[in-house]
């Protein structure tokens, strides 16, 4: 079976799984629904032979889920009825439909998949082990080639976690003041 | 289920010794980032998930006993301080910001490819610190508040 026919089926997943996490009532299967779309993007990217990716996203995915269960587990959630007219959700669906078949053409025209190689890809692919010597040719073009990318993303988780370190901070030092009154 | 008591005890004695295996694995993925899929990400999200793992187990005062959050602060903030340094260091001896300046080795060996697992380890530390600070500091926000954790 081809890959594209393995991610059609993932994709089914992750749809009927982000459904069903805003449409269910129930907090913890909401989150419960949310992991299968995580694990499910994670079972794509090893479709796609991105294993580096797959690892990454399956941990973080664990990691995240771990965090929204102790933060919402025991809280009583306020659910919004949401109430649409079913004119205008009918309307809506209508428009997204014609909106996809406009543009079916330009999915036809579309190059398969992966298909022109980029000069400097393929410069990386080919020369990649030889020039930095790492047999995991992702980490050569991470920490290697694109190292300067790199370092701009560890700036950013700097950066992030300084940020909520001091938000939090702030927040619990105002809950410390009120505290005493 | 109170700050102090954490979990029952077959989930303790179970941590007691996943901890260390959950440890070892985070720490092969990051040393054999250039050999092998994974890397400085992959092995710190699961070093975290191991501190996290003895958090939920233990409760957060026996992990605090048990790790020195100041020095996991201090190494957190100083760790990315070691990625500039290592990056400058490119341009000591290799021309260039960032750059390969140390010897390639054979391939597939554990001591190869330069500089691409030290940049891996520093990753693995930044990302494993700062992703269990945050949960440690939430979990504060969420005991002020009241809640367990």
């Amino acid at each position: 079976m081809p890959i594209e026919s393995w991610l059609i089926y993932t994709l089914g997943i992750m749809l009927l799984g982000s459904i069903v996490a805003l449409e269910i009532r129930d907090i913890l299967s909401a989150i419960i629904a949310i992991g299968i779309v995580g694990l499910a993007v994670s079972a794509a990217f090893l479709f796609l032979q991105a294993p580096d990716l797959a690892i990454v996203q399956f941990l973080f995915e664990i990691f995240a889920l771990v965090i929204l269960v102790r933060a919402f587990i025991g809280k009583k959630a306020h659910a919004d009825t949401l109430s649409i007219h079913k004119v205008y959700a009918f309307l809506v669906a209508l428009a997204l439909v014609a909106f996809f078949f406009l543009f079916t053409p330009v999915f036809r025209s579309l190059p398969p998949f992966g298909e022109p190689l980029l000069t400097t890809s393929s410069h990386y692919l080919t020369h990649g082990p030889q020039e930095t010597g790492a047999a995991n040719i992702v980490a050569s073009i991470v920490l290697d080639y694109r190292a300067y990318d790199t370092m701009g993303e560890v700036t950013v988780l700097f950066t992030a976690i300084l940020g909520a370190l001091t938000v939090l901070r702030m927040s619990r030092q105002t809950q410390k003041g009120r505290e005493p009154k | 289920m109170k700050d102090s008591h954490g979990m029952t005890p077959i989930v303790k004695t179970v941590t007691r010794v996943s901890v260390w295996l959950i440890l070892l694995y985070g720490c092969y993925i990051i040393l054999h980032g250039h050999l092998t899929p994974g890397g400085g990400f992959a092995g710190g999200v699961v070093i975290a998930l191991a501190f996290l793992n003895v958090m939920l187990a233990y409760g957060k005062s026996f992990t605090a006993e048990w790790l020195n959050i100041r020095l996991l602060k201090d190494i957190e903030a100083a760790s990315i301080t070691l990625f500039l340094v290592l990056g400058l260091l490119g341009i000591a001896f290799g021309n260039a910001f960032l750059a390969n300046f140390l010897g390639k080795g054979e391939m597939f060996s554990l001591f190869s490819s330069g500089t691409i697992p030290l940049f891996n380890i520093i990753i693995g530390i930044k990302v494993a610190l700062s992703l269990f600070l945050v949960v440690w500091v939430l979990a504060d926000i969420d005991s002020a508040k009241g809640g367990d954790l």
